[in-house]
């Protein structure tokens, strides 16, 4: 069965992974980050991904914005949109059960996307890659683009992940998930830092659309699709653990791309199966130290 | 009091067929046994299952298979597929109750989207034509009630069969039990009942009345979809649930029956269907948790206290 896997085939798959995974662990961490303060599964996730995308597909076509505008742009745009949102729908319900902002985030993402899809259609709009050309590497051509798309996610989590485990903000992000009521006696202001972390997970979405859209189609489904397999990164890793989710969403890229070189038939399963294994062998997940639930 | 209002709830469903397209109707019954099947998750153990679809559509999928290439009767057909359901529902509650909460809703939303796929896959589902031409058999092997008049009241029979059962689970120890884990699972498990076991059970029935639901739709419209197996049902079925009233037996029928009626008035707009499904799930939760039942419910109480005054 190895027959005729070429160095070419190979080192493509593993590059389509790894840049797969980039979004994985860029988006996982965004839900992560949200969940672990807020304990609100983020279903628009996707949707606002999406968004990202089209706003800077919009700020190209319209306002002549080019795409290293749009990358600091968009991700502002999106942001102020979660924030907005957050006010509007998800404060009312904070201390309700956390199913219902999960359903709700899931209603706002029906909306999300039927509204684009009204405006634009369903077809896929083309955005052209800012950085044409590539190098070619002997036993693989590497696009410049995509060298730019794993470098900036890598850069982009560490950012985070330092940020949030090892500075003053990110302590009180977590003290404030722990007890908020004792990080409230402190003086500290808990309802506006979810509000404000939210909007930031939102704008890593954004961030990442903008990333995505010169190479997947920017489409009003973009999002969607993807959601699937960030839930399953993200019971994977275990919830909260932002360091799990970066992690989780890098090896399953990479796994989805060999298993495309390996077995192509499983690739849109190989994620599901090891989110089954992990389920049945590794009940509270791979990365959860203090799983809460 | 109440049994006058199942009485004339009785006589409007067998009066329907003469004022209204039997198929619509059928499309309602269709969804009432649905969101009944969901109910009985989210309102009573208070599992959120994000797939419900899942098990919808396999069943149908099934159902058309069995009818189509056996000679079986219409109703071993579509209980065929209820309990391939059931098997389904077992499998996915077996894994997911392992994880409580919110992550049981989203494992359960990719399971089902590990069900679509592999409906998409497979060769008996026709994949992305879906399967055509599912046979209205005979009821009983003797029974021929093809036509949409008379199959409707063959729906119906299935419908009530469906909700009497769920009607008995929900009342019988059983359901205290559920009940009680939805309200204090540590008490339940301090008691010595292991709650995992009794949700995995509630995912086996949940599952086969889906199924039920499943099979019915198949034979209504005589055709199954990936439509079916999509998150968009796996999402309308919380929409119907929640706008009728959680936890309340009549409350996803009347739900069903409003969120099918608002779909039907809406194909033709295209995407707004959708959009309006969205506004109105996120008006429920905001402002009327306990849905037009339970609204209607506290509204008689408050009226009658009045009058006691």
């Amino acid at each position: 069965m190895f027959d005729g896997i070429t160095p070419q085939l190979l080192f493509g798959q593993l590059l389509i992974g790894v840049i797969n995974g980039s979004f994985y662990a860029m988006l996982a961490m965004g839900l992560a980050i949200i969940f672990g303060l807020m304990h609100v599964v983020n279903f628009a996730h996707g949707a606002q991904y999406m968004l990202g995308a089209f706003v800077a597909w919009l700020l190209l076509s319209t306002f002549g914005v080019p795409y290293w505008g749009a990358l600091i742009l968009a991700p502002l745009v999106v942001a102020i949109f979660g924030i907005a949102m957050e006010r509007l729908i998800l404060k009312p319900i904070a201390n309700l059960d956390h199913l219902y902002s999960l359903l709700v985030t899931y209603a706002a993402t029906l909306v999300i996307e039927g509204l684009i899809r009204q405006q634009y259609g369903s077809t896929g709009l083309p955005y052209s890659s800012p950085l044409p050309g590539g190098v070619n590497l002997g036993f693989m051509f590497m696009p410049w683009y995509r060298l730019w798309v794993v470098v900036f996610s890598v850069v982009t989590c560490l950012a985070t992940w330092l940020l949030i485990e090892h500075t003053k903000l990110g302590a009180y992000l977590r003290a404030a998930n722990e007890s908020p009521e004792v990080v409230e006696s402190f003086g500290i202001n808990v309802p506006r830092m979810m509000t404000l972390t939210y909007g930031f997970g939102v704008g890593l979405a954004g961030l990442s659309g903008v990333l995505a859209a010169p190479i997947y189609q920017v489409s009003p489904s973009m999002g969607s699709s993807l959601m699937i397999t960030i839930f399953a990164v993200v019971v994977i890793g275990g919830m909260g653990s932002i360091a799990g989710a970066i992690l989780t969403g890098y090896t399953l890229g990479i796994v989805e791309g060999l298993t495309k070189v390996f077995y192509p038939e499983a690739a849109n399963l190989v994620i599901f199966f090891i989110m089954l294994l992990a389920l049945i062998f590794r009940p509270s997940g791979l990365f959860s130290g203090t799983e809460k639930s | 009091m109440r049994w006058a209002l199942i009485l004339i709830a009785a006589v409007v469903a067998l009066a329907l067929p003469f004022f209204v397209y039997p198929v619509l109707l059928m499309s309602i019954l269709c969804f009432v046994v649905f969101a009944t099947s969901f109910n009985l998750l989210l309102g009573y153990v208070g599992l959120l299952c994000f797939g419900q679809a899942m098990f919808l559509g396999l069943s149908a999928y099934v159902t058309g298979y069995v009818l189509k290439t056996t000679g079986v009767s219409l109703e071993l057909g579509i209980l065929a597929g209820a309990l391939v359901s059931a098997v389904l529902g077992a499998f996915v509650g077996f894994v997911a109750v392992r994880r409580s909460g919110i992550q049981f809703a989203m494992i359960t939303f990719a399971f089902a989207q590990f069900v679509y796929f592999a409906l998409l896959r497979a060769e008996f589902t026709g994949g992305e034509n879906g399967m055509q031409g599912i046979p209205r058999s005979k009821l009983f092997g003797v029974i021929d009630a093809s036509d949409s008049f008379s199959f409707y009241y063959v729906i119906l029979a299935i419908t009530v069969l469906a909700i009497l059962f769920c009607y008995r689970v929900i009342h019988s120890p059983f359901g205290e039990i559920l009940r009680a884990i939805r309200d204090k699972e540590d008490r339940v498990e301090s008691l010595g009942f292991r709650p995992e076991r009794f949700k995995i059970m509630a995912m086996t029935i949940s599952a086969f009345v889906a199924g039920l639901a499943g099979g019915m739709k198949a034979t209504v419209f005589q055709f199954a979809t990936l439509t079916d197996v999509s998150w968009t049902v796996s999402g309308e079925v919380i929409l119907m649930t929640l706008l009728g009233g959680l936890g309340t037996l009549s409350g996803p029928m009347v739900g069903a029956a409003i969120v099918i009626a608002m779909n039907d008035e809406l194909a033709k707009f295209g995407e707004w269907a959708l959009i309006a499904q969205g506004v109105i799930l996120i008006l429920v939760i905001l402002f009327f948790r306990r849905g037009v039942v339970g609204e209607a419910g506290a509204l008689i109480r408050r009226l009658r206290e009045r009058k006691a005054d």
